[in-house]
């Protein structure tokens, strides 16, 4: 819930805000309930969300900066720095924790040698452990994009980056 | 299909629907939401283009569903009208299905499942299946959820049809209370009487929210409800609408359930261009507009003003209530909050009658509950079972026991707001009272069975992390008290323990309990109590240091 806020400056890539323009252009009343799916829009486009981006929003919908930090800061799903191609997310709900999700979290950790939150350099993969997925059955899971992938152990999870 | 005008249409429609369906076609099941996982996408299409090869589309018809149950055996199906189930379903395994099942009727005896080393090929002979009772969950596996035909013939809509022609908004709050449901969502509060004070709040625009947000680690069975029957949702919902006088609805549904969202979309269309939902609902003067709410991560959503204040589009933190939502919710209007199966009850009350679902349960716990049972235990997957149930059942009946030749410990009931019910509680007959007096709560209804390998402390601490992690921050005694509590348990699972641990943590887990502004905080000392309570043991051993064996560097591993 407490995610850092800093944003480099360089390695910022520019930005082609067409994109953020065509989103915020379908609202053309916007109200403050708006942002979130705005925000998640322009997340799923840009596969994050670029400052500028954030200044467009602003702009379009009359709502303060600082409050659309103050969101984006809250929910874990938004990120203001790139991201990979693939999102990994490795369950640590009960289910799997008790099934060895801890194993899984190390030997990803070395196999992308990135720390959980991450992205690896060739901005092919962020890594980041969820509470749950809700596949409890499969335990332990991890989830590469929208692909769930089930009863995993660390060797089997090391493997399955190959396949991206 | 045109426009449903009226009740009388809809059944109209049903009938044509009844006399086109074909009760000699074998239908073959297959779970393609949970089962995803573990390739039934490929399993369903490689019976598509096996029967399209053999050209069998007039005898032979397979059905993508939703959860079956039994998620162990995924990826499962279940042939029909034999009632043939088969589990761990491989793409090689097809043509065989329909050579010797399908065209057949021979039995292949490596897909069934077994217990005690018979082979079980019959769903209604499995015992996992036959000491059920499925009224949340009757069309989830059986019916094609992308499907609003499949859910009209197994008398979809019937509920809404009823309540519009027959009855009045308080002669469905009256169906309700009579029932004695409560909320499915975790704190149990009665259905019937939330309804009644969002009816007589003031005001003219009123609020339904359903709250899909299922965040307890360990929970799953709205994820099945929402992607497996998503009809029942809507309808449900219109249920309820039409009850409180609510125009417009929200689904708020967690981002990690892509599948539910797809079949929630679905669904939505497919009501709205049948006149089900929207303007002038099946002809009558009640209109209902209904949007998803894509949550954003944030556990602390599932609670009733925090999800209200996400909705809003802000950070979503809870407040003080008084105001309730009934009075003072969505943007200061009146809104009901329901849970995912709180609702997906409500179709069956209604037909069925509001004496139906009371006979099922105990004196003050109506009706069914849906455990979500996973961890050391053989059966995984998803139970319905009758209020009163004793945990032996759900475990060693219906779960088939502890994998291996380990023993039972504890379940955690109820998530991070839970607790631990150790050994001497199975043959407890589980209802929202009964699970409390022993120091967990229904919660949500996630069920982890924990062998003697797993270590008590560990599970605490793990808690423990999950709720400080998840803390929105803004009350202190949450914020600051479950991060000591982290810090302690931390310390004790390290070795590190001193003997004023205890005491401190239950005096900081008592501060935490009385004084915080919500649930979370409420709650989030329950798994360090329940556990203080049953394993008090674990928690001197580790800090005497005197037993090495119970010290947990890792959490405890089982083969799958």
């Amino acid at each position: 819930m407490h995610k850092s806020v800093t944003v480099s400056k360089e390695g910022t890539p520019d930005v082609d805000l067409a994109k953020c323009r065509a989103i915020l252009s379908k609202y053309s009343q916007p109200t403050p309930s708006d942002l979130i799916p705005i925000l998640q829009q322009i997340q799923d486009a840009y596969g994050y969300l670029p400052q500028t981006a954030l200044s467009e929003i602003t702009a379009g919908t009359r709502i303060p900066l600082s409050k659309i930090y103050g969101v984006v800061t809250f929910y874990s799903q938004f990120s203001l720095v790139p991201r990979g191609k693939h999102t990994i997310k490795v369950c640590t709900g009960t289910a799997c924790h008790i099934k060895g999700a801890t194993d899984i979290k190390k030997k990803l950790t070395e196999a992308l040698q990135i720390h959980e939150g991450e992205t690896t350099k060739d901005y092919k993969f962020t890594y980041e452990p969820v509470a749950c997925v809700g596949t409890c059955f499969l335990a332990p899971v991890m989830m590469i994009d929208n692909r769930y992938y089930g009863k995993l152990t660390a060797e089997k999870a090391e493997a399955t980056l190959k396949n991206y | 299909m045109k426009h449903l005008k009226s009740p009388e249409d809809l059944q109209k429609l049903r009938k044509s629907l009844e006399s086109k369906h074909r009760s000699d076609k074998v239908r073959i099941l297959i779970c393609t939401t949970g089962c995803r996982a573990l390739g039934a996408e490929e399993v369903y299409k490689a019976f598509k283009s096996e029967i399209a090869k053999q050209s069998l589309a007039d005898k032979v018809e397979i059905v993508d569903t939703g959860c079956q149950g039994l998620c162990a055996r995924a990826p499962v199906l279940t042939i029909e009208p034999m009632g043939v189930f088969y589990g761990r379903v491989l793409e090689t395994d097809v043509p065989d299905i329909i050579a010797k099942t399908v065209l057949k009727g021979e039995i292949i005896e490596r897909l069934c499942y077994t217990e005690a080393g018979k082979r079980i090929p019959y769903i209604k002979d499995v015992p996992f299946y036959s000491k059920q009772k499925k009224i949340v969950l009757r069309n989830c596996g059986s019916i094609n959820p992308k499907s609003i035909e499949d859910y009209i013939l197994k008398d979809g809509y019937a509920a809404i049809s009823k309540a519009l022609s027959e009855m009045t908004p308080d002669s469905i709050i009256s169906e309700i209370k009579n029932s004695g449901l409560r909320g499915r969502g975790g704190a149990g509060y009665p259905t019937g009487i939330k309804w009644e004070l969002a009816k007589n709040a003031p005001g003219d625009i009123k609020y339904l929210i359903c709250n899909g947000d299922e965040g307890d680690p360990g929970a799953f069975m709205d994820r099945a409800v929402l992607e497996g029957d998503p009809h029942s949702i809507i309808e449900g919902m219109l249920i309820t609408a039409y009850a409180i006088g609510a125009r417009k609805g929200f689904i708020y549904v967690r981002a990690e359930y892509p599948i539910a969202v797809e079949h929630l979309k679905i669904a939505i269309e497919q009501a709205k261009h049948l006149g089900i939902l929207g303007e002038n609902v099946l002809g009558s003067n009640f209109s209902f507009d209904l949007d998803i709410k894509m949550g954003a991560g944030a556990f602390v959503c599932g609670e009733e003003t925090a999800l209200i204040a996400s909705i809003e589009g802000k950070r979503g933190m809870p407040r003080p209530r008084p105001p309730f939502p009934a009075t003072s919710g969505l943007w200061g209007k009146p809104t009901n909050i329901n849970n995912v199966e709180t609702i997906a009850n409500l179709p069956i009350i209604i037909l069925k009658g509001y004496e139906y679902y009371k006979a099922i349960g105990t004196g003050s716990s109506k009706g069914t509950k849906i455990f979500a049972l996973a961890g050391n235990v053989k059966n995984t997957g998803l139970v319905e079972v009758p209020m009163g149930t004793t945990l032996r059942e759900i475990v060693f009946d219906i779960g088939g026991g502890i994998p291996g030749k380990k023993q039972f410990k504890a379940a955690q009931m109820g998530g991070p707001s839970g607790g631990c019910v150790p050994a001497q509680h199975l043959d407890l007959p589980i209802d929202y009272e009964t699970v409390k007096e022993v120091g967990a709560i229904m919660g949500s209804g996630g069920l982890i069975v924990m062998d003697d390998t797993a270590s008590m402390v560990e599970i605490a601490r793990y808690f423990m992390e999950f709720c400080q992690d998840e803390s929105c921050g803004k009350c202190v005694p949450c914020r600051v008290g479950t991060k000591r509590m982290l810090d302690i348990l931390t310390r004790i699972t390290e070795g590190k323990g001193e003997k004023e641990d205890l005491g401190l943590l239950k005096e900081l887990a008592e501060v935490t309990k009385t004084a915080s502004l919500c649930g979370l905080g409420q709650t989030a000392a329950n798994p360090v109590l329940s556990t203080i309570r049953y394993y008090l043991n674990e928690y001197e051993a580790l800090i005497n240091k005197k037993d090495a064996q119970i010290a947990p560097a890792q959490p405890a591993q089982v083969a799958t």
